[in-house]
């Protein structure tokens, strides 16, 4: 690839003196070369998409740019200035922002107190009272800037995931920021806050920020990003022009190789056989007054798509039995079933992946081999003592079969990598006989290799004949990923699509309510 | 045995060394002989309590419990003449019983262990002052309960045949905590109730059977307890036990936010509050000084195990990137 040659698109751009420029920076920790002789550039006003598995040297790049580490060799240049590494003062002072994945915002505060929290301006007089007229003064213009579409004056709790983002880059902009470094903020966005966020980056740009847009969503970086610089094992693994970003390239540049499984598992699409799952007129906490029904056929992977708070979620409970049902019936294999809890759904073979792996999916203190027993514990027991024999060689088959990635079985779960953290989540309930699984968001967080890993996994559960249900906010995956695609609108299944009608375009308008455009006049949505 | 249950047991053969060089009184027959009763009576109260912590949980009324069960244990058999194996087994019920409340209150509807059993601390210890008009419940003067006597303030060849109940309840407990599938739960809620609840586990009724098992062993210590003053004054029996229960197992490394602890933690550090206490006693410390004393100890206690902790990841750190300055590859 164009190693080292930039081409910029924008002439604007390659005019102006970069920003900031790493040179051969490296950085090692015990045992791990954490960036080895790295170099970028960062010019006014660029996006810059910075793409890379875990553990490629991503969050250290952070750290160095952030202050709050410095590198082994290698030199740190800012606005002409060269340095052996930052300080955390220093990075603040010429103008380096930080957006995190989590944010870092007061929920109980209201938005103005969050945007200039510490730096509040005072009135006149020995108590020091917040003067809150001219706070709202300073507030009103940088909310006009990323375009928020919310007050000063509301709670930070109220707001969406997307207008907290909001905040915080109202914030940057409020300490006069020249570069806005971003780390995943759309990963855990639904479609129409994605937009948003996106519309705020351009906006930042044409006001001749830079901004660098870290995110595992390639489809997002291939839109917004002037140039993508890809990570691998520490060192650069290429640098993308505008006109050759594309999501094939930067995977390739990622891995270093081709990835097949994606396609395979899109191409799998078979007939499904009966109907495994069904719901009819349940009611959720989400939207108690909107019915839903769904069928879920065995041998099938079912996309379940839609807004965030659309109900997805809270359907998935329901389900699991961890919400009550407020209404209505479900089915399974054609008898009717009452999960009062979760302990009723594993009971009957309807198994959730849910969506926090970390607070809900494994319990991080316990071993591999632990958590995989755990719900499964009495089969794994004689006179109900725990048989640590029986246990151990569940595991053992588990984690060949599974690929985890783990020292031993005994390994604390909380010390492997989100993707091999999600394998034991998995691994869990293979290793009981599935007949419904049902997995909340499978690959959020997770690199792009155990991805493709996960999805072989769905398909081979599909293969096998079991009915697969799967909630995704990622548009590639629930388009690449699922046999039939069930769109969610404010609590109801607002369509389902079929593979030929299978289209970002047509997922968005059933997420928010709109009639899909359908190949064949009369198939497709219902 | 832990690591750190062996730090425990070294700490207390250091204090009992040096209590012997000062007063060699300590391993006299007779001292020892009190010293197992009370661990025993203790050591009881501390495994139900131990249960409860080891959920994330806490349960306060334990020292009122005690006061409450065993003015209505000495009322039964002294005054109502119940025999006793039927009193006895009614206790055992009615800690049972109260132990399922607290259970159920906390896990259905979704009270705070610390309001629901700090609101039992109150109400046992006020309805054991009414039951007995304030006054105190004992035996009337030659009133003879052999068989109960030899059972709990007995002795069977040299050894108090309570601190025989505790190792007998010791080894049932340790199996159920450290190797029954029951056990297991327990850690598992104690580390993360939400993710046990999510791989199909009842947590509720997990959560509650803890209660109970802490409800039947209060009652049990009870009687002893009960059996071993022979007269009670509600207004003060077994105050503050809720508190020694509590140290016993923090002393032993149970975490008050749960999931961890042994039983031969929580038992030796039964064993170490009570030679505590002794020690106040046999160095001629002041009584007055006995809570500070024992306050004193356990806070050094956690805050030197806290501190090795820490040093002990150091170093690990400080190895580990040794090695690979070395050169011997990470993976």
């Amino acid at each position: 690839m164009n190693h080292g040659v930039m081409n910029y698109s924008d002439p604007s751009i390659v005019q102006s003196a970069p920003f900031l420029s790493l040179e051969a920076v490296r950085k090692t920790y015990p045992g791990v070369v954490a960036l080895d002789g790295f170099s970028m550039e960062v010019r006014p006003g660029e996006v810059i998409g910075l793409v890379g598995e875990n553990g490629a040297g991503k969050s250290t790049l952070m750290k160095i740019l952030g202050g709050v580490t410095r590198p082994d060799s290698g030199t740190v240049t800012v606005d002409g200035v060269a340095h052996d590494g930052l300080t955390v003062e220093a990075s603040i002072g010429s103008g380096i922002a930080f957006v995190h994945q989590e944010l870092n915002l007061f929920e109980n505060l209201d938005v103005a107190a969050n945007i200039f929290f510490g730096r509040e301006p005072l009135k006149a007089g020995p108590l020091r009272l917040v003067d809150r007229a001219r706070l709202r003064e300073m507030v009103a213009p940088l909310l006009k800037r990323v375009g928020a579409n919310f007050s000063a004056d509301a709670p930070v709790a109220s707001l969406s995931l997307a207008q907290q983002q909001m905040v915080e880059i109202a914030k940057a902009l409020s300490i006069k920021a020249r570069l806005v470094i971003l780390d995943e903020p759309t990963s855990s966005l639904p479609l129409a806050e994605t937009e948003k966020l996106l519309d705020v980056i351009k906006g930042l740009k044409a006001e001749g920020i830079s901004v660098i847009f870290i995110s595992h969503r390639l489809h997002e970086v291939e839109r917004v990003a002037d140039r993508v610089v890809v990570l691998r094992d520490g060192m650069l693994a290429g640098t993308l022009s505008k006109s050759d970003i594309n999501h094939d390239q930067m995977v390739k540049l990622m891995i270093g190789r081709m990835l097949k499984e994606r396609e395979k598992a899109a191409e799998a699409g078979r007939a499904p056989g009966g109907v495994a799952l069904a719901a009819t007129a349940v009611r959720t906490s989400a939207y108690p007054d909107h019915p839903v029904d769904l069928e879920l056929r065995r041998g099938e992977i079912l996309g379940l798509a839609g807004l965030v708070g659309s109900g997805r979620t809270e359907l998935a409970r329901v389900l699991f039995g961890i919400d009550e049902r407020l209404g209505g019936s479900v089915a399974l294999d054609g008898k009717a079933l009452n999960v009062g809890s979760a302990a009723d759904a594993v009971a009957s073979g309807i198994f959730l992946v849910p969506e926090d792996r970390k607070l809900t999916g494994i319990l991080l203190d316990l071993s591999i081999a632990q958590n995989i027993s755990l719900p499964n514990l009495p089969e794994h027991a004689k006179r109900s003592l725990v048989s640590t024999r029986a246990e151990l060689a569940t595991a053992e088959k588990q984690k060949k079969d599974l690929g985890i990635k783990a020292p031993s079985v005994l390994t604390r779960t909380g010390t492997l990598s989100g993707g091999n953290q999600q394998k034991v989540v998995l691994a869990k309930w293979l290793a009981m006989n599935p007949k419904v699984m049902i997995l909340d968001e499978p690959t959020r967080g997770i690199d792009i290799g155990a991805k493709a890993e996960i999805y072989a996994l769905m398909r081979a559960l599909a293969d096998a004949g079991v009915a697969v249900l799967m909630i995704s906010s990622d548009m590639e995956e629930v388009i690449g990923v699922s046999d039939r695609i069930a769109v969610m609108h404010e609590g109801q299944i607002s369509g389902i699509l079929d593979r030929d009608d299978f289209s970002q375009e047509n997922v968005l308008l059933l997420a928010v309510g709109k009639k899909p455009k359908l190949a064949q006049a009369a198939g497709g949505a219902q | 045995m832990s690591k750190k249950d062996l730090g425990l047991l070294v700490l207390i053969l250091v204090v009992g060394a040096v209590v012997t060089a000062i007063n060699p009184r300590f391993l006299s027959t007779i001292n020892l002989a009190n010293t197992s009763n009370l661990v025993a009576l203790f050591g009881i109260l501390s495994i139900g309590q131990a249960f409860v912590i080891i959920t994330g949980g806490i349960e306060l009324s334990v020292g009122s419990l005690i006061a409450l069960l065993g003015t209505l244990f000495i009322d039964f058999i002294a005054v109502r003449e119940m025999d006793w194996p039927l009193a006895f087994v009614l206790i055992i019920v009615l800690g049972a019983i109260i132990g399922f409340v607290h259970g159920w209150l906390i896990t259905r509807l979704k009270m705070q262990p610390f309001v629901v059993t700090l609101c039992g601390l109150l109400i046992y210890r006020g309805v054991a002052r009414f039951y007995t008009a304030d006054g105190t419940a004992g035996f009337a003067f030659g009133q003879n309960f052999p068989d109960l006597e030899f059972l709990t303030a007995g002795r069977s060849g040299g050894l108090p045949n309570s601190f025989i109940a505790l190792i007998v309840i010791a080894i049932v407990m340790w199996v159920v905590l450290h190797r029954s599938v029951f056990g297991r739960y327990l850690y598992a809620i104690g580390k993360n109730e939400e993710a046990a609840k999510y791989s199909g586990i009842r947590t509720g009724r997990v959560v509650i059977a803890a209660y109970v098992i802490c409800g039947v062993l209060t009652a049990l210590s009870a009687i002893y307890f009960a059996m071993y003053t022979r007269s009670i004054s509600p207004a003060s029996h077994g105050q503050f036990y809720e508190l020694y229960a509590i140290a016993a197992a923090v002393l032993g490394g149970f975490s008050l936010r749960g999931g961890e602890g042994s039983l031969v933690g929580v038992i030796l550090g039964t064993v170490l509050l009570q030679e505590l206490q002794n020690l106040v006693n046999l160095l001629g410390i002041p009584s007055s000084l006995n809570f500070a004393v024992m306050g004193g100890v356990i806070l050094i206690g956690v805050l030197v195990d806290q501190q090795w902790g820490v040093f002990r990841a150091r170093r690990r750190m400080m190895e580990a990137s040794r090695r690979n300055v070395a050169g011997a590859p990470a993976e």
